[in-house]
Formats: structure tokens, C-alpha cells, sequence
């Protein structure tokens, strides 16, 4: 019983990454793109025409992440004119800053489109409560894996509570099914203000597969302002990491 | 009574050969055959064909290994009620509910007509989440507890009503529904074949590899086009590393719930291990993306099949101390032994599949009785089955099956390495365009790492799909999580829910 613990002590060794902002993901990641304008838009009409969400627009040149699956399909259909990248900050504090278009070179981070009392009052403590309102679980499970013993998002005070009474803001996951708008509204509003929301995954930002579904009822998003957007099917744990800490001003975004 | 006989390896059925019986024969049939266990039903559902309803019916037997097809109908506008097949064999519950929901049929003798799942378009619209029909109990010593729809913990959407005397529950109550998204409905609204397999990609994100898999199986079936062995050799590796993922997961997710901090740290870091390494292969933690139509963007390299092997020798070997560590710690025993049993007669009269009726001694593992693609070539599968149907023997079935697993990705790397040690694999890139067969059902069977997931696609005379009907292994087995808490301490909900883990959107679709 003692020697079998050891044993899995010593093979368990340490796993926590001492610097997340060092953090570079396996360049097979398919992260922020980088979009090349090119004379012919023949390939990126292709692109366009099977892109599962209609996330790509061909004319005028622009993918918007809040759509995209990741799918990484549109840069094989054009690979002159879309690259990418293993680049997980993806985070933006407004939904028209998630839309990329040729030369960018990053998701643009405003801090004036932070509303001030955000980095006032959570600057140094944010405790969240995450609803998934028709989530598929993914993003749930890697919202969940930034508290594990390897990402370890409670070293910067940041985390998640089961109570809204104690959060100081909700997650929201998924496009928001017809049949979880309700309850979703009765967490928002248990939650005291000052508070903030955060549209977590591509589902939530723009409904994704189900945008047009008959099952959603996205009003939520109309009635409530969104203070942070993060894009990915799944939302990567570094791409939340980063989306939030940028977001409390923690790191910088150029 | 007449079937059309299939195997889980066969191709597509035209809908003109599958029979139409009356429905006296076919509930007269079907209820004796399921009285041997070595039937079940992997779907029953209803589709408007025309102005009638046709209900199409798909039976395995686990003894030959064949797929039994059969079809009865009803004619739309008739009101007549059916005699309830659940009201004999409770493990047609969710289909039948399902039917009654979507189509207003009516079943006599039902004795559970509750709603399933209160899609968008369901047939009484005066049914909603908020009027859900709980069962009471009245007594002065009795009371309700309720839980959800938002549970405490970063995890999806369901409602639980437990009937309680004292701390011991007497009966709970799951109404599911909540993450509804209308995805059957997406998939035939439109003709984008990769939004079709990213719609199944989407059904249960913990399952994707299995729900992908079925779902390209069945397209790949209606194409006619053969498969290189090499492809389906690929999607099974994808298959056991989210089978290891999981089981890996759900060994520390229960580790934690006793408050087992080594457990549930050592299973932290191996999961992430396990999914980085399929991130490193396709670029997605979960595995979106590996599995299309007729091909692959993620073609195996000698390089990544070497990283692969090498991280899944060494998961398993770190694995192994976790799961020799659990059965030796006796506080640990002391909670998950003899709790949350599910004998297996119960089992069987519910439908249980996967994993959970293994764990009862129930034999459902579509790899070893319906086997496909590489199972039925290079792997001979043999199932892990536990007897005691506790929350341990459910652990003890997770943590097997992810030494097994490990040794089924080696093997196949180690062909793969014996073919292709010098250069890529000659798999092919996806193919969206390939017409499908008109007219005609055909179905995928996988068994993912929570049980049997079928997806059934019916083309219309235009060779588009007309419908889709997906089955999550959870339909069956929430029912399974129910009577598993009965008798039980309250306190011990979340380690049997967690033992048996199941999908929400998977159930709601």
C-alpha cells in the first residue's frame, strides 16, 4: 500500500508549468490564421463555398474566429492565402475584434474596450461560474483542465465556483440552447455586481454548427454584454489563460 | 415475420428491401426474441414516409454476429394506439418515448410516458422543460431533493430529482433535455458533407472519434467505395486513445470525489498526456478533425507514430502503478465496493450497453460481437467483464480497458511501422463529393469508450439524406445511473454518477 503510492509519486514527478506565459503549443495546433491576399480569390471562393460554418468570406477577405471551427480545412482548399498558426491568444473584448483579415499579425486587445471596473475590482481575484448551456462537453472538460495539476490557474487567483452567489461573473459554453436560456438567465442574475461575462468557445460566440438551429434562443447575448470573447472548438486551457489574464491585465497584447 | 439480415460489415440496404410487417408480428417477434439476451435493440425509430409513419427497427444478435433490419407502419392521421414494447421490455423506454415525443403516437400500456428529451419540433408543444412530470411520493418522513439543471462542477446541463427518507434515496428522477441543439435536424438541413461530419463531431465532445466514426462508417457504406486498410487502421488508434483518455479521466475524476488527491493528480497529468498526444498527431486535444469521409488530413509519419508509441508505452506504464495503488488502498475500497449496484438482470431488462453493463457481467461490446473495420480484421477483441455491477467493478472495467487500449494502439503502430517505416502512410484526403445510394438506410456501429454509438442515415430518391438518427451509448444507460443510487446514501450520488459518467448532449442531441 505505502510502496505503491511511492511508486506513483516518483513516475507522477512534477508536472506544473512553472511559466504559462512561456508556453509555445505543438506546432500542429491550429491556432490564430494568418491570412495573405492573393490577385486570384479562385482557391479562397473554394475555401468559402465548404467552410462549415460560413465562418470564411471570400469578398471581402476576412475569417472571423468567432465561426471558425478550426477545421483547418479552408488552408488546405488555399494554403497561399491561409496559414495557421500554433498562436493560442485568441482572446478579444469585442466580438469584432475576433474577425481576421489579411496582414494582421495578432487578435487585437484594446484595454479601452475593457470596461474599468473589470481590472479595478477582479485585477486580483476572479472567481467565475461556468454555465454550459448546450456545450458539448469539450469545452467544459478544458475549462475544468485549467485548474489541474499542470496549468494551475488558481496560482493567479483566478478559478471556478460551484455558487453564483460567490462568482464575481459566468462563462457561458455552447450556443445557448432554447431549452437552457432560462436557467442561464437565473445564474446571471445571482451573480452580484460588479460582474462580468465571458463567451467562452466558438459555440458561444457565434452559435458555430448550430447558428441557425431552431433549438437556440441566443437573447442572452443581447440583453448582456460580453467582456471577453474567446474563440476554439474547443477553447484550448492556454487560450482562456491568456484571454483572461490579458483580459484582468496581467500580460499585454501588442 | 421477416428481417433482412445484415452484418456490422455489410453495405447499405435499399429502404424497398427492408420488410414491413404488420404490428402484431413484429411486437409479437421481437418481444420473445428479447427475452434471450443475446438480442437487443441498437435503434427503433419512427420517420414520416409519404402520408404514413415507418418505423424502422435495428436488432443485433450478439451470438452471430448479424444485424436484424425489419420495418412496420402506421398511417399518419391514425390514432390508434400501439401496445407499448416497453411495458415487456424496459429497455425500449427511450425509443418509444422518443417516437411519442416527436409524433404524438400513442403507446397503450406505456408505463413511463414522459418526455425524453422536448426537442424543437416535438408534437406538443405544451410540453416544456419547465412542466417536466416528476414522480411524488408522499409520506411524513419523505423529501425531495433537486439538483441541476446547472450542477456544481464545469460540467453539462440535467436535472435530478431525488425522493429521499432520511439520507437514503428511494428513487431518482433525470429529466435530460436541456442541451437540446437540434443536431439530427442540422444534418439533413444541409448538403456540406464536412459540416456533416463536423455536426457528428460535435454530438458528445468526449466521444468525437467515436460519434465521427459512425457516422463516416455509415456514409462510407451509401458511397459503396471500399476503405484502405491503413484508414481504418488510423480511426481505431484515434478510437483507443480517446478510449484511454476518458477511462484515464474518469479514474481520477472518482479519485477526486473520495477526496483521493494522489489518484485524481496522477490521472490529471496522465489525460493530458494522453490527449497532447493526439493534439501532436491532428492538432486538436479531442481529436476533431482525424476522422473525415474516405480519408484523412492527418496521415501518420513514421515520426509520429514512433512519438505515439513511445507516449503510450509509458502512459500505460505510469497508469499501471495508479490502478495497482487504488486496489490496494483500503479506504478507497471501503467507498466504491458494493456501492451503486446494478445487477445484471437489471442491466439487461434496461438495455444497458457499454463499459457500465460489462461492469454487471452483461456481455455488450460491439468490438467483440458486431466487430468492424480493424476489428474485424487484425484485432480479436476480447471484452474486459466484471460481475459485481459496483462502482468499483465499474473502475476496474475503466482501468483494464486503458492497458488494453494501450495494446491495441502498439500493435497496430507496430504493423504500421513493419509497412510504413520509412514514409507516410498512402492514406487518401477526405472526399465530400462521392454521391450517396438513393433510397436506401445505412447504419454505423461503434463501440466508443462508453459503449454503442449508431448512427442511421436514410437517403432520399435524390441520394440526399433525408434523416439522420443518432444514438448515444447514454440513452440507454442514464436509466442504469438511476437505479444505481436507489438504497444508496445521498452522499454517494456523485461517485455512482461519475463511475458511470455519461453524456448529456449525447442523450439531447
Amino acid at each position: 500500500m505505502f510502496f505503491e503510492k511511492i511508486r506513483v509519486l516518483r513516475s507522477h514527478g512534477k508536472q506544473y508549468i512553472p511559466d504559462l506565459d512561456a508556453v509555445e503549443l505543438t506546432s500542429e495546433f491550429r491556432g490564430r490564421p494568418v491570412l495573405t491576399d492573393t490577385p486570384s480569390h479562385a482557391d479562397l471562393e473554394q475555401a468559402a463555398a465548404i467552410c462549415p460554418t460560413g465562418a470564411l468570406s471570400a469578398t471581402p477577405f476576412a475569417l472571423d474566429l468567432g465561426r471558425c471551427l478550426f477545421c483547418g480545412e479552408c488552408a488546405r482548399q488555399a494554403p497561399h492565402n491561409i496559414h495557421f498558426t500554433n498562436d493560442y491568444r485568441l482572446g478579444s473584448p469585442t466580438r469584432q475584434g475576433l474577425v481576421m483579415r489579411p496582414g494582421q499579425t495578432c487578435v487585437p486587445f484594446d484595454p479601452a474596450n475593457i470596461r474599468p471596473e473589470v481590472r479595478k475590482c477582479f485585477g486580483r481575484a476572479l472567481q467565475l461560474r461556468e454555465v454550459s448551456a448546450g456545450g458539448d462537453a469539450s469545452v467544459e472538460m478544458e475549462l475544468g483542465a485549467t485548474g489541474n495539476v499542470n496549468f494551475d490557474l488558481g496560482r493567479f487567483g483566478i478559478g471556478f465556483t460551484a455558487s453564483p452567489r460567490h462568482a464575481d461573473g459566468v462563462v457561458v459554453s455552447g450556443p445557448i440552447t432554447a431549452n437552457m436560456a432560462e436557467a442561464l438567465d437565473i445564474c446571471y442574475e445571482a451573480v452580484a455586481e460588479p460582474k462580468i461575462v465571458v463567451a467562452c468557445g466558438t459555440d458561444a460566440c457565434s452559435g458555430g454548427l448550430f447558428a441557425d438551429s431552431r433549438a437556440l434562443d441566443r437573447s442572452f447575448f443581447e440583453r448582456h454584454g460580453v467582456d471577453l470573447w474567446l474563440p476554439g472548438n474547443p477553447t484550448h486551457p492556454m487560450i482562456f489563460i491568456d484571454g483572461i489574464r490579458t483580459l484582468l491585465g496581467h500580460k499585454k497584447r501588442g | 415475420m421477416n428481417w433482412l439480415i445484415t452484418e456490422n460489415t455489410g453495405s447499405c440496404c435499399a429502404l424497398k428491401d427492408i420488410p414491413e410487417n404488420s404490428y402484431a408480428a413484429f411486437y409479437d417477434d421481437l418481444t420473445t426474441r428479447l427475452n434471450d439476451p443475446r438480442y437487443h435493440v441498437a435503434q427503433y425509430f419512427a420517420l414520416p414516409d409519404n402520408n404514413r409513419l415507418r418505423f424502422f427497427c435495428l436488432l443485433l444478435d450478439d451470438a452471430t454476429g448479424q444485424v436484424l433490419i425489419a420495418s412496420h407502419a402506421l398511417e399518419y392521421y391514425d390514432e390508434t394506439a400501439l401496445p407499448s414494447l416497453t411495458a415487456l421490455h424496459p429497455a425500449l423506454h427511450a425509443f418509444e418515448r422518443d417516437i411519442a415525443e416527436r409524433y404524438g403516437v400513442q403507446f397503450d400500456g406505456m408505463p413511463w410516458p414522459k418526455p425524453l428529451r422536448f426537442p424543437f419540433d416535438r408534437y406538443d408543444r405544451g410540453s416544456t422543460m419547465d412542466n417536466y412530470p416528476f414522480y411524488s411520493m408522499k409520506g411524513g418522513s419523505l423529501h425531495e431533493v433537486n439538483v441541476g439543471p446547472i450542477h456544481a462542477g464545469i460540467i453539462e446541463p440535467g436535472a435530478f430529482r431525488f425522493i429521499c427518507n432520511g439520507e437514503r434515496v428511494l428513487h431518482l428522477e433525470i429529466a435530460l433535455g436541456y442541451q437540446h441543439r437540434g443536431i439530427e435536424h442540422l444534418v439533413t438541413a444541409t448538403d456540406n458533407r464536412l459540416r456533416q461530419i463536423c455536426l457528428a463531431e460535435a454530438i458528445a465532445g468526449d466521444s468525437t472519434i467515436a460519434h465521427a466514426t459512425a457516422f463516416a462508417e455509415a456514409i462510407e457504406k451509401l458511397t459503396g467505395h471500399e476503405r484502405p486498410a491503413e484508414l481504418e487502421r488510423e480511426r481505431t488508434i484515434a478510437l483507443e486513445l480517446e478510449r484511454m483518455a476518458m477511462q484515464i479521466a474518469d479514474t481520477g475524476a472518482l479519485s477526486m470525489d473520495i477526496g483521493y488527491q494522489l489518484g485524481q493528480v496522477a490521472c490529471e497529468a496522465l489525460r493530458t498526456m494522453t490527449i497532447n498526444t493526439t493534439q501532436a498527431w491532428c492538432g486538436n486535444r479531442f481529436g476533431k478533425g482525424v476522422v473525415r469521409p474516405h480519408g484523412t488530413n492527418h496521415p501518420l509519419s513514421p515520426e509520429k507514430a514512433r512519438m505515439i508509441r513511445e507516449n503510450v508505452r509509458e502512459i500505460a506504464r505510469r497508469y499501471d502503478e495508479v490502478r495497482h495503488d487504488l486496489k490496494s488502498s483500503p479506504s478507497l475500497l471501503a467507498r466504491f465496493e458494493a456501492c451503486g449496484v446494478v445487477p445484471r438482470e437489471e442491466m439487461q431488462r434496461i438495455g444497458g450497453v457499454g463499459q457500465a453493463a460489462r461492469a454487471s457481467g452483461l456481455v455488450r461490446d460491439i468490438r467483440a460481437t458486431h466487430p468492424w473495420a480493424s476489428f474485424a480484421k487484425c484485432l480479436h477483441h476480447e471484452s474486459i467483464v466484471k460481475r459485481q455491477g459496483d462502482v468499483m467493478a465499474r473502475l476496474m472495467i475503466r482501468s483494464r480497458e486503458v492497458l488494453q487500449s494501450a495494446g491495441y494502439v502498439d500493435r497496430l503502430l507496430e504493423l504500421y511501422e513493419q509497412k510504413y517505416g520509412d514514409g507516410p502512410t498512402p492514406c487518401p484526403t477526405p472526399d465530400y463529393t462521392t454521391p450517396l445510394a438513393p433510397s436506401s438506410l445505412s447504419f454505423g456501429l461503434v463501440e466508443g469508450w462508453r459503449g454503442e454509438t449508431c448512427h442511421v442515415i436514410i437517403t432520399d430518391t435524390g441520394g440526399r439524406i433525408a434523416a439522420a438518427r443518432i444514438k448515444d451509448p447514454s440513452l440507454h444507460n442514464w436509466l442504469a445511473l438511476a437505479l444505481a443510487v436507489r438504497g444508496e446514501g445521498i452522499s454517494d450520488f456523485p461517485i455512482c454518477n461519475k463511475s458511470f459518467n455519461l453524456s448529456y448532449c449525447g442523450h439531447d442531441l
